[in-house]
């Protein structure tokens, strides 16, 4: 095994691993807030993709201007469906709840491709051509985007749950929602909140990933499954665990491709998170659930 | 099957399954009519894993897959019979599913969903990419069509009887289930785990019992599947056909047998009615999804409960008002 060719496995690994832990931060952030699993999270990373693609070739605007229109329709996207279809239903079965997510999926890829077409696009990357070596290996300007991009991401949301008022009354709904109530944080506000951001990280993700992997109408689907897997892989409910999962999942992958068969990449990294979940049910960096009678 | 409402039901869909179709003439509507029955036998299963044991599973399409091609292989490259291959199909989704369900079914709902879904993934990465023995993502074709005792099922009216009597055995298994001590204990576990256990319920024994239980009905709807297209392709056991398979239970009713005929019936045929609007097929679904689960939770099933309770309400002037 030499070391070029691990670190550009590793590289590759950390690069798609991002978009999967930004997924899986989205699905994190509106499980906390509302204990159900949103379907439709990978529609978001989608169209992140897809409507700068749209916005860069069919209104001719310039690549940043067009990443910021797509990531903006995007969370008004999660915001309009927290509205229409998710406050209605409001303490209703979970499994009708997600149901509906997935009803919500299907609306979306079914609105994209129709309007969109069932191509595939590439975005251009972001800056820069020019592969660096390191080490043997070869990196891509836009993985050092990506990474970069994705730290970011990371701190400002540690930030915003841990310093301002609207972060701090997310965190207090995750709690306990009767209680938020009660010390009159509007829970409504703060659920809409969450598809929000969870909106516009996911949508982030699929922008900075559509350089490389190429983006169609047609990605969230398995995009939306790793994200899921990385969130329980590291332990539903809590963030930087969800982000970690991503990371882990994706350099699994990478390295099972590489050393193994890549024709089994896919189903390498759920091996590997099913041995996990039989060892320890809560993931790895869940804490371990105390059940009350 | 207790209780007179139940006999009632049971005997409107003998009347039903098997007095109409011979009327029909279309060959079409026949063929969807054999898939909505076929997919049923899985649905029924399914639903008395979600609905009566409160145990989700996005992976069933894979017991649907491994049992059509264990199915498939054994007939077509071995030459063994059809009733050896069906049976040998479900015998092996059975032995998986009581090694996938052991582990699995000592986590809690998102985790056993997480399971589930990726168990379905790996079946279905598996049947893509072992080529030489699938046929890998273009499928696997020349299957015999369903013979037993001499009897070859070529007719699409014969295939449908076949269908819809194993079907009805089905529905009785379940419904004997369901008020058997078996079925109390799985409700039991559904409203409470904790309070099943301290009755004195094997609650590990009892979960893994349905799981099973469910596996083999869906292994033995692949098997019928199979043999009735005489062709098989991975897509057909994606994720999106275990997904399905939850909407049809859920969709259906989750709280009754026949949910899961109902929700099988209906969503199989609407795609076909909905392929008129071609590109607007997927928004038209995705939107009738939605609708369905905000507006009729208790799915078609409750919905037509509540609607003829309204209307006997109505008939006995308040009488009923209050169920």
């Amino acid at each position: 095994m030499d070391l070029g060719s691990f670190l550009q496995y590793l590289i590759s690994g950390l690069t798609i691993g991002s978009t999967y832990g930004l997924t899986a931060l989205g699905f994190t952030i509106i499980f906390n807030a509302t204990r159900v699993i949103n379907f439709a999270q990978g529609e978001f990373v989608m169209m992140g993709g897809m409507l700068s693609v749209f916005f860069l070739s069919a209104m001719g605007a310039g690549l940043f201007p067009a990443i910021v229109l797509a990531v903006t329709c995007t969370t008004l996207a999660g915001v309009v469906m927290e509205r229409l279809v998710i406050r209605p239903v409001q303490g209703a079965n979970v499994i009708n709840i997600i149901l509906i997510t997935i009803g919500v999926s299907i609306f979306i890829r079914g609105l994209v491709m129709l309007f969109l077409g069932k191509d595939t696009f590439a975005l251009p990357p972001f800056m820069g051509t020019e592969s660096l070596n390191f080490f043997g290996a070869t990196i891509i300007p836009q993985s050092l985007w990506i990474l970069t991009i994705t730290m970011f991401v990371l701190v400002g949301l540690r930030i915003f749950f841990n310093k301002t008022i609207f972060g701090k009354a997310m965190l207090a709904c995750s709690f306990e929602q009767k209680a938020a109530h009660l010390v009159g944080i509007s829970v409504d506000r703060m659920v809409m909140l969450s598809f929000a951001i969870s909106a516009l990280v996911g949508s982030i993700g699929g922008v900075i990933l559509a350089p490389i992997t190429m983006t169609s109408y047609d990605v969230g689907i398995l995009l939306g499954l790793k994200g899921f897997a990385a969130c329980i892989l590291g332990g539903l409910g809590n963030p930087f665990g969800a982000a970690a999962g991503g990371l882990i999942i994706g350099v699994l992958e990478a390295l099972g491709a590489g050393y193994i068969s890549s024709a089994f990449k896919d189903a390498f990294a759920f091996i590997i998170l099913l041995a996990i979940l039989f060892v320890k049910p809560s993931g790895i960096f869940g804490k371990a659930e105390i059940e009350r009678v | 099957m207790e209780g007179k409402k139940g006999i009632f039901s049971f005997l409107i869909f003998v009347v039903i399954t098997f007095g109409f179709p011979w009327m029909l003439t279309n060959d079409y509507y026949l063929s969807i009519l054999i898939l909505s029955g076929i997919t049923a036998i899985g649905v029924v299963g399914l639903n008395l894993l979600l609905g009566y044991a409160g145990q989700i599973s996005i992976g069933h399409a894979a017991f649907f897959g491994i049992s059509a091609y264990t199915s498939a292989i054994l007939t077509t490259n071995y030459g063994l019979s059809v009733g050896t291959g069906i049976f040998s199909g479900i015998a092996l989704s059975s032995v998986v599913a009581v090694i996938i369900g052991i582990p699995a079914l000592k986590l809690k709902a998102l985790s056993l969903a997480m399971a589930t879904l990726g168990f379905g993934l790996i079946v279905y990465i598996f049947l893509n990419e072992t080529i030489t023995l699938t046929g890998g993502p273009s499928g696997f074709v020349g299957i015999p069509r369903f013979n037993i005792l001499g009897y070859d099922f070529y007719s699409d009216l014969a295939y449908y009887y076949l269908v819809a009597i194993i079907l009805t055995f089905v529905i009785i298994i379940s419904l004997n289930i369901i008020n058997s001590r078996a079925g109390r204990a799985l409700k039991a576990i559904h409203s409470s785990e904790n309070a099943a256990m301290v009755m004195g319920i094997n609650v590990a024994r009892f979960k893994l019992f349905v799981f099973v239980l469910s596996a083999v009905f869906a292994a033995t709807a692949g098997g019928l599947y199979a043999h009735y297209l005489s062709f098989v392709a991975p897509s057909s056991f994606d994720f999106h056909f275990s997904i399905k398979l939850i909407v049809m239970a859920v969709l259906g009713g989750m709280s009754s047998v026949w949910g899961g005929v109902i929700g099988a019936l209906f969503l199989t045929s609407m795609p076909e009615f909905l392929r008129i609007y071609e590109e607007l097929e997927t928004i038209l679904y995705g939107l009738i999804l939605i609708l369905c689960m905000m507006f009729m939770p208790q799915g078609i099933v409750g919905g037509i409960g509540k609607l003829s309770g309204f209307v006997m309400g109505m008939f006995s002037r308040g009488g009923g008002r209050n169920e």
